[in-house]
């Protein structure tokens, strides 16, 4: 492992890779500062790091919805299937498979929870007939929300928007799946349930996802690979089990200590992550 | 959480309900009072129309949309103008077919119209300030104001729609003298009725319809999911511009397309405050309201105020619609079928 990634050529099987990219925030301001990753077909990858860091950039720089927060790539290049995407727009990535799902939900409030999913098809100009199986699909995986089907989303609970969020993402019957920040504001039992839900997701329907988490504990359980972004640039990364178990990684985020408690004398940690950042 | 609100709503409701059946206790002729207020029904379908378009837009792109009346102008100066010269140079018929094929490209001319307006004024502007949509938006109406005579030409024009002027007589004998209600108005009810019918099965069982709902409701989300915000902007815009070009025709058949009919856009103002930004129920019965609201306060509080105060001349027709929306902007500002702002901690 090492903490500063020199960025590989991507190898065979690789679904999504992410070469150096740069994102300056309304001309001025630089969030990325040359971030490289890599998604492998079938993979759960995790981006990891604290508020502000840049997860939610990145894969609004992946998905192309930078532009409506006045955000632009001004460096680096995003590879999908071998193919530059940089400059699709967010519909062609959907059509190619691409699709984000918000932090903090995003569902349509004042659409039912049907009808939000029904949304989520837009692109795919499917039949009423086929629309009817991709729903029973979604409410094979999300059977709470066959339950609320006609309810107002806007009406239903944090853990079912996110539900929502996620089955209208599937109705556009994507391979890869941006998640940003699922676990936000959820009660750990929902949090596990959703993450139970995206593994099934992974492995049955073999949905690739990008997942950023301040989670840290829950994203390293269900991901394979982990990457951890600090202040715009990516200061580790490797499997997620040895990620896991990484001292630094344990103190910093996920806030177990190797020894007993420190005293706040001991600087010694705080010497050591500022050397490490930097 | 609505039920709090719900008193002085109920209130102002109790209020209008006296005002309108107090014609009646004062010992109004009930056969007069029923024209009066079918008369006012009519007028007010009329300011539906209009109100419809403005919900469309700010339902679709949250863009208070000050170019409706413009729009509506523009589009009836095409229709009449078109229906006008056609026969000159297809050598179709003049009336009816004329009109029929006026409208038809008059409907081309008025999405044309919505995608220059979604590229030239919307696009540049996107993910800027609201007050920066709503001054292109007004850029938009002295354009299209000016423009328009431009091309079709400042004059009164006529829009005949082949139904006669003559008011018919209902009822006769069940009152003194029947009902008075215009030909026209029914026509023009009933083309309204049909329009808000369509535009409801639309926006309620289409995909299109429900992308843009969709995008009225969270347009970044909508993005994510693959909803492209430009076409939906040129489909809403064209469906507005279309239900412009119905309003312009109706409007002008009746009292002929001249510029007066782009103030038309300020008559509307209070029709969407009363019922609510973004309803489309909302807009048709707000219209309602004030068009019936505005005729009996005319006819009947008028002369009663103009003999209590001696005052010159009525014209309350002119001001009841503000009053009212005042009213409801302080109990109720979301409008009577507004969606409400869905909070949840």
């Amino acid at each position: 492992m090492s903490a500063l990634p020199a960025v590989s050529p991507p190898a065979a099987g690789t679904l999504l890779s992410v070469n150096g990219i740069e994102v300056i925030y309304n001309h001025v301001i630089l969030v990325l500062k040359g971030v490289s990753f890599n998604v492998p077909q079938g993979g759960i990858v995790a981006l990891l790091g604290g508020n502000g860091a840049g997860k939610t950039t990145t894969l609004r720089a992946v998905s192309r919805l930078l532009k409506g927060e006045r955000g632009e790539v001004t460096k680096g290049s995003i590879e999908y299937q071998g193919e530059r995407i940089d400059n699709l727009s967010p519909y062609d990535l959907v059509k190619r498979g691409v699709v984000q799902v918000m932090e903090g939900r995003h569902c349509f409030a004042h659409l039912s929870v049907e009808e939000n999913l029904l949304t989520g098809a837009y692109t795919r100009n499917l039949s009423r007939a086929d629309l009817d199986v991709s729903l029973e699909k979604v409410y094979a995986y999300f059977p709470r929300l066959k339950t609320r089907r006609t309810s107002q989303s806007g009406y239903t609970s944090g853990g079912e928007q996110q539900m929502t969020a996620i089955g209208r993402a599937l109705m556009a019957s994507p391979t890869m799946i941006l998640l940003d920040e699922p676990s936000m504001g959820l009660a750990p039992q929902i949090v596990e349930e959703i993450f139970e839900i995206v593994k099934d997701l992974n492995t049955k329907e073999q949905v690739s996802f990008l997942l950023a988490e301040q989670n840290t504990n829950v994203a390293l359980k269900y991901s394979n690979y982990g990457y951890i972004l600090e202040n715009g640039r990516i200061v580790m990364d490797g499997e997620a089990a040895s990620l896991a178990n990484n001292e630094d990684v344990k103190e910093f985020y996920l806030g177990v200590s190797s020894g007993q408690r420190k005293s706040f004398r001991d600087g010694k940690n705080y010497k050591r992550r500022k050397r490490w950042l930097a | 959480m609505a039920t709090k609100k719900n008193g002085p709503v109920i209130a102002l409701g109790v209020v209008l309900g006296i005002g309108f059946v107090a014609p009646l206790l004062a010992g109004q002729p009930l056969g007069f009072f029923l024209e009066v207020t079918l008369g006012g029904l009519m007028a007010g379908v009329l300011y539906s129309l209009v109100a419809l378009g403005f919900v469309l837009i700010f339902k679709a792109s949250g863009v208070f949309n000050f170019a409706q009346g413009a729009m509506v102008l523009f589009a009836a100066l095409a229709l009449a103008r078109l229906a006008e010269w056609l026969p000159g140079w297809v050598g179709i018929p003049a009336g009816l077919p004329a009109l029929a094929l006026a409208f038809v490209l008059a409907t081309g001319i008025m999405i044309v119209l919505a995608m220059l307006i979604e590229r030239i004024v919307l696009r540049p502007l996107v993910a800027q300030d609201p007050v920066a949509l709503l001054m292109a938006t007004l850029g938009v109406t002295f354009f299209l104001d000016g423009f328009g005579q431009t091309i079709w030409g400042s004059d009164v024009y006529k829009i005949d729609m082949g139904i006669s002027k003559d008011p018919t007589i209902i009822l006769e004998s069940m009152f003194q003298g029947g009902i008075l209600i215009s030909k026209e108005d029914l026509v023009a009810t009933v083309i309204a009725a049909v329009l808000v019918l369509g535009l409801a099965i639309f926006f309620q069982k289409t995909a299109t319809g429900r992308a843009l709902r969709a995008v009225a409701d969270d347009h970044q989300a909508a993005q994510s999911i693959g909803i492209p915000l430009n076409r939906i902007w040129v489909i809403v815009w064209a469906v507005a511009g279309f239900v412009a070009l119905v309003a312009g025709m109706v409007w002008g058949a009746k009292l002929g397309v001249q510029f007066s009919l782009a103030q038309l856009a300020l008559k509307a103002l209070p029709v969407v405050i009363l019922g609510g930004f973004t309803s489309i129920p909302g807009a048709i019965l707000g219209g309602l309201i004030i068009g019936v609201g505005e005729k009996i306060s005319e006819v009947f509080l008028g002369p009663v105020l103009i003999k209590a105060f001696d005052l010159a001349g009525g014209g309350i027709e002119n001001w009841f619609a503000y009053v009212l929306a005042l009213l409801f902007l302080m109990v109720r500002p979301e409008g009577l079928f507004g969606e409400k702002h869905i909070d949840r901690v």
